[in-house]
C-alpha cells in the first residue's frame, strides 16, 4: 500500500495524518519533541536547523493557536516564515489551492503548513509538490489534526509515563472533533490499554467502536478511575441544526465540574486543545485547577510542531538514500 | 548504499581504562573555581561520569558543575543525513556565563562535533573558555581545532572508525569497526 506520508525507506515525508504512521515514527516524533522542550528554556531559544529554509503556513481556515505555535516553532528552528491568511486573499479572488500553491513554490517554499476546512486539503497538496517539498496538516475538516493529536499525546506521556497502564477518557464533540480522531489512533499505536469516550449519542460518529474505544453516555460512570480526562470544544461552529438542547444543557450533563472529576483517579490529569468555553464544557475552576494541565499542552506543542519540521526538513533530498 | 560492519580484532587498541585514568589525571591540574565538566553524548558522557569519581576531591572542592550535550541540532550534515531517531535532550542546568568548561569527548576526529558543541554551548550564555578533552585524538582533522587534552593519539584511516563502547558493567572499551561507507562523522 502506497502511503503518501513515507518515503520509500519508511522516512517520513509530510505529516497529513497520524493513521498509517508506524510506531516507530511516533516515538521518533515523541522523543525528538524531548529534546526540543529544553530548547525553549535556554538563554537562546533557537537552534540552526531550519537555517535558510522557507516555511509558509497557509491557512485556508483561521486558528490563531495553532498558527502561531507552528510560527514559533518554525522560527525557533531558524527558518524563515510567512503566515498567509488565504481566507482573505487570492482565494477570495478565484484562485485555485494549487495556484496558490504553485506561485509559492516559485518563491521557493520549502514547506507548507496547511489548515483548510475541507477534509484532504493537506492529502492534495502533497500529491502535487515536487518531492523536495515537505507538507504538514495542520488540521483539515473533520479529518485529522495530527500535530495536536501528537502533543496531546506528548503531554500524557510527560505526566504519565507509562502508557501501557492507562485509562483516558475523550468527553464531548467527538462527532466533529479531528483531534478525537488523530488521537484515539496515536494513543491505540503507542499501546494505552483503555480508551473511552463520553458524549451524547447525537455528538459521536456512526461506529465509533471501531475506533477500539469503549463508550459511555453517562460522565458518572465514563469518568470512574479514569487518569487523564480530555476534554474537546463544543464545536458550535461546525453545528448544522439542533443536535443539543442548549449549552447551559450541556454543561450540566457533559461539562467538567469539580465533583465529577472527583470520579476519577486522585492524581488524574486534566486536559483541552483549545480554545476552551468555559462554563460549557469544562468549569473555571476545573480549567485553572491543579489538576490541569491545558497551558502545558500549548507549550508542549511547540516542541512537538518543532521536531515535525526538523524531521522532515532534514535529509534525503531528492529521493538520495542517506 | 549498503554498510558492510566488520570488526577488526581490538587487541592492538589500548585499554580504555587505562586512558580514563590518564585522561582524569591530565584534566586534574584544569580543574579550578568556576570550571564545569561537559560530556558529549553518548561516549564523552561515560566519560565524564567516571571523571565525577575519579576526580571527586576537586570537584568538590571547586564546586565543579557538570552537564552534557547532544549536538544533533547543530551538525552541519543535518540537510543530507538528516536527524537520528534516537537524540537525548541537552541538560545544562548551571548557568554558562563566564564558566571555564571543559568538554568531554570519546574520539577527537574531524573535529565537527566539537564545532557543533561550541556552538550549542554559546546558545545558553558566554563562556569564559573552553576547552576539549578526547579520550583518543585519531587524526583527520577537518576544521582548526584541536584537542588540550588527549590520553592517546592513534593515526586511523578513513575507513576506519574507532568507537568507545560501554560495557554492560559500566567499564569503558575501544572497539574498531571497517566500514565502505567512508562518509566522516
Amino acid at each position: 500500500m502506497n502511503n503518501p506520508q513515507l518515503d520509500r525507506d519508511g522516512n517520513l515525508k509530510h505529516l497529513l495524518s497520524i493513521e498509517g504512521l508506524p510506531k516507530k515514527i511516533l516515538n521518533q516524533i515523541l522523543d525528538t519533541a524531548e529534546s526540543f522542550v529544553g530548547v525553549a528554556e535556554r538563554e537562546v531559544k533557537k537552534v540552526p536547523l531550519l537555517r535558510g529554509k522557507t516555511v509558509c503556513n497557509l491557512f485556508f481556515e483561521n486558528s490563531t493557536r495553532t498558527r502561531t505555535t507552528f510560527e514559533i516553532a518554525a522560527k525557533r528552528l531558524s527558518a524563515d516564515v510567512i503566515s498567509l491568511n488565504v481566507s482573505t486573499s487570492s482565494q477570495s479572488k478565484g484562485e485555485t489551492i494549487l495556484d496558490t500553491v504553485d506561485n509559492l513554490i516559485a518563491m521557493h517554499a520549502d514547506m507548507f503548513v496547511v489548515r483548510h476546512a475541507q477534509s484532504g486539503a493537506a492529502h492534495l497538496i502533497a500529491k502535487h509538490v515536487p518531492p523536495h517539498i515537505h507538507v504538514v496538516n495542520a488540521g483539515d475538516g473533520r479529518h485529522s489534526h495530527p500535530t495536536q493529536g501528537l502533543l496531546d499525546v506528548f503531554t500524557i506521556r510527560k505526566y504519565k509515563p507509562d502508557l501501557h497502564n492507562l485509562r483516558i477518557a475523550v468527553v464531548g464533540d467527538i462527532l466533529h472533533s479531528r483531534v478525537a480522531r488523530s488521537e484515539i489512533h496515536a494513543l491505540t499505536t503507542l499501546g494505552v490499554p483503555e480508551i473511552r469516550v463520553i458524549a451524547p449519542k447525537t455528538l459521536l460518529p456512526t461506529q465509533v467502536e471501531k475506533l477500539g474505544v469503549h463508550v459511555f453516555h453517562d460522565m458518572a460512570q465514563g469518568l470512574k478511575d479514569v487518569d487523564v480526562v480530555m476534554m474537546l470544544r463544543l464545536q458550535n461552529e461546525r453545528m448544522n441544526g439542533a443536535m443539543l438542547p442548549s449549552s447551559q444543557e450541556y454543561f450540566k450533563t457533559y461539562g467538567l465540574t469539580q465533583e465529577k472529576l472527583k470520579l476519577a483517579k486522585p492524581d488524574a490529569i486534566v486536559m483541552h486543545p483549545g480554545p476552551m468555553n468555559r462554563g460549557v464544557e469544562i468549569d473555571s475552576t476545573v480549567a485553572d485547577g491543579e489538576q490541569s494541565v491545558i497551558l502545558p499542552q500549548v507549550t508542549y506543542g511547540i516542541a512537538i510542531r518543532m521536531a515535525v519540521m526538523a524531521i522532515l526538513a532534514g535529509g534525503s533530498p531528492a529521493g538520495a538514500s542517506a | 548504499m549498503t554498510k558492510n560492519h566488520k570488526t577488526a580484532s581490538t587487541s592492538q587498541l589500548p585499554n580504555a581504562e587505562d586512558l580514563l585514568k590518564i585522561l582524569a589525571q591530565k584534566i586534574h591540574p584544569l580543574l579550578q573555581e568556576n570550571t564545569a565538566l561537559v560530556g558529549i553524548h553518548s561516549g564523552g558522557v561515560w566519560l565524564m561520569q567516571r571523571l565525577l569519581i575519579l576526580l571527586q576531591d576537586s570537584i568538590q572542592k571547586f564546586h565543579v558543575e557538570h552537564g552534557t550535550l547532544d549536538v544533533s541540532f547543530y551538525r552541519d550534515d543535518y540537510s543530507q543525513r538528516g536527524l537520528k531517531a534516537e537524540n537525548r535532550p541537552s541538560q545544562i542546568s548551571f548557568d554558562v556565563e563566564n564558566k571555564h568548561i571543559i568538554l568531554i569527548d570519546d574520539v577527537f576526529y574531524t573535529g565537527r562535533t566539537t564545532r557543533a558543541a561550541m556552538n550549542e554551548l554559546f546558545d545558553y550564555g558566554r563562556p569564559a573558555s573552553i576547552a576539549l578533552a578526547a579520550l583518543v585524538d585519531r587524526g583527520g582533522r577537518e576544521l582548526p581545532i584541536a584537542p588540550q587534552v588527549v590520553a592517546a593519539n592513534i593515526e586511523l584511516d578513513a575507513n576506519q572508525n574507532l568507537q568507545l563502547v560501554q560495557q554492560p558493567d559500566n567499564t569503558l572499551t575501544l572497539a574498531l569497526i571497517h566500514q565502505n561507507d567512508n562518509t566522516r562523522t
